[in-house]
């Protein structure tokens, strides 16, 4: 077998727009209205409208053929389409393809859009197609399928529930510096412990919020990027990974394939973990940051918990995670990909406000699709990272 | 034409009350769940072999209810064979399933439909 080259054309693209429309809720809106809105935002910070996008990506909860259906709502005729549904990554998924499409000059600027009423609509999470295997067992998909990826990490490493508050904690904080977040009232260690168990270990506190909300995000070539952009997000690096579907099948419920997409994306952008400003990851349960963490390599697997500890993770912290306030404490549509891009982005873009870290010159853009099934990382950085921009 | 129907024979065999796994002839390995070639090796030469019944929890939760329904266990089972399922450990009230606990197949019914779940040993 020959050995994968894994080659990606650093630098070569940059995100130019990236915004967000209806978080929380946004009643009387379809999917399609509200990524209208997020697109129009995105495409508007470029100085775009939709006949200026040649490339479509965008993946829906409940419409299989979403791409055709986007296109033809926004009044764009694509040389470029992607429609990859792998759940919450499906986004850094596309930003992949779309740099090389990019670079392979197929496309000249690519809009990558999310839209979800889920919240007005069903109130509920969405779990995908029943397993005919484990269905009978009664699963509470997805969260029952995270709980067992808790309770097998706190047998294996001693993690504690308090430790999976400091996530929920540090989130919440987050979410307080963001106007748009859904959830910013105080929330302390005694009310997350104190809350009702719903899938042990996990409490409501550890679970992602179900909201409506938008996403949209504008990606041109790095040579016509400054023209849109002041600051734009260029892509170092993208790489994902696919292990399993259903939550019986991963190989070790206390490791995700997070290692080796970070692993890939950040090799490919010629950075280290250490190297990183902020990191926005998909965090729709407390473990997984804990868990992602680890696998990007901040801490050693295991330590995780007293890692997340001491508000090392929050507001003030040494590192800045989930800076908008995440899938816990900000929106959680369905699927969370596109804002942790969106949230990345504009770390660089250095519109963040009350939130905004200094001087952000690498960003990482996290997702996670079905249960720890399909892990795909983004690495953007500033001007400053790319050499001749 | 391989004639291995793999949920359709599953379930017969459940419903004679045999718990069942496929085994490559080739690798010698069990796999579940049941497909027509065993993954990755794509091997095709599958025989079905009685599990021991044997196991170990690889992971449990249990999903609480609201009253009067009543809280359920749901658990990752190891099995001895060399495969991990999903499943249910029945017998001692869920929050007293543990990992590491070694547990034992047995096949109940669930209204008509016959369904796998483990014990404790």
């Amino acid at each position: 077998m020959t050995t994968v080259r894994d080659a990606f054309p650093r630098g070569r693209a940059a995100i130019v727009g990236a915004a967000t429309y209806g978080i929380g809720t946004a009643p009387g809106f379809s999917n399609f209205d509200l990524a209208a809105h997020a697109s129009l935002k995105a495409l508007a910070q470029a100085g775009m409208r939709p006949r200026d996008v040649d490339g479509l990506c965008i993946a829906l909860m409940d419409e299989t053929m979403s791409a055709l259906s986007f296109a033809e709502y926004l009044g764009v005729h694509t040389r470029f389409v992607d429609n990859t549904r792998t759940g919450g990554s499906s986004f850094q998924i596309q930003v992949g393809v779309a740099a090389l499409a990019l670079e392979a000059g197929q496309c000249d600027a690519v809009l990558i859009a999310y839209g979800s009423n889920q919240r007005s609509l069903a109130g509920k999470l969405a779990p995908g197609k029943p397993s005919p295997w484990e269905a009978a067992y009664r699963p509470l998909r997805p969260i029952s399928s995270y709980a067992l990826a808790a309770a097998r990490h706190m047998h294996e490493y001693g993690t504690t529930r308090a430790q999976l508050g400091e996530v929920a904690l540090a989130a919440r904080k987050w979410a307080q510096l963001n106007p748009d977040a859904t959830l910013r009232t105080d929330l302390t260690m005694a009310d997350y412990l104190g809350a009702r168990m719903i899938c042990d270990p996990f409490t409501a506190r550890d679970c992602c919020l179900v909201t409506d909300g938008a996403a949209g995000i504008v990606i041109t070539r790095a040579d016509r990027a400054r023209d849109h952009c002041a600051k734009p997000a260029y892509v170092l690096g993208a790489a994902h990974e696919t292990s399993h579907r259903e939550i019986a099948m991963m190989p070790s419920l206390t490791t995700s394939t997070t290692v080796d997409a970070s692993r890939r994306a950040f090799a490919q952008a010629g950075i280290r973990a250490s190297d990183i400003d902020v990191v926005e990851l998909y965090d729709a349960f407390t473990i997984n940051t804990i868990m992602f963490l680890e696998d990007m390599g901040f801490c050693a697997k295991g330590e995780g918990g007293p890692f997340v500890s001491d508000g090392r993770i929050a507001p003030g912290g040494t590192l800045p995670v989930n800076t908008n306030g995440g899938g816990l404490s900000c929106v959680h549509p369905g699927m969370y990909g596109l804002f942790t891009l969106v949230e990345a982005s504009q770390q660089i873009m250095g519109v963040c406000g009350a939130r905004q870290i200094p001087d952000v010159n690498i960003a990482v853009a996290h997702g996670n699709g079905g249960e720890f099934s399909s892990e795909a990382l983004v690495v953007l950085g500033s001007a400053a990272t790319v050499a001749g921009h | 034409m391989n004639d291995i129907h793999p949920e359709e024979q599953f379930k017969a065999f459940l419903e004679q009350g045999r718990f069942m796994l496929q085994r490559s002839r080739e690798t010698g390995k069990s796999f579940f769940y049941p497909r027509v070639a065993e993954p990755g090796t794509g091997c095709v030469d599958l025989v079905w072999i009685e599990a021991a019944g044997g196991g170990v929890v690889y992971s449990t939760t249990v999903i609480r209810q609201k009253p009067p329904a009543s809280d359920y266990n749901l658990a990752l089972i190891d099995v001895a064979e060399g495969c991990r399922m999903m499943s249910r450990v029945e017998g001692v009230p869920p929050e007293q399933v543990a990992i590491g606990m070694k547990v034992r197949a047995k096949i109940i019914r669930e209204g008509e439909r016959p369904m796998l779940v483990f014990v404790p040993e």
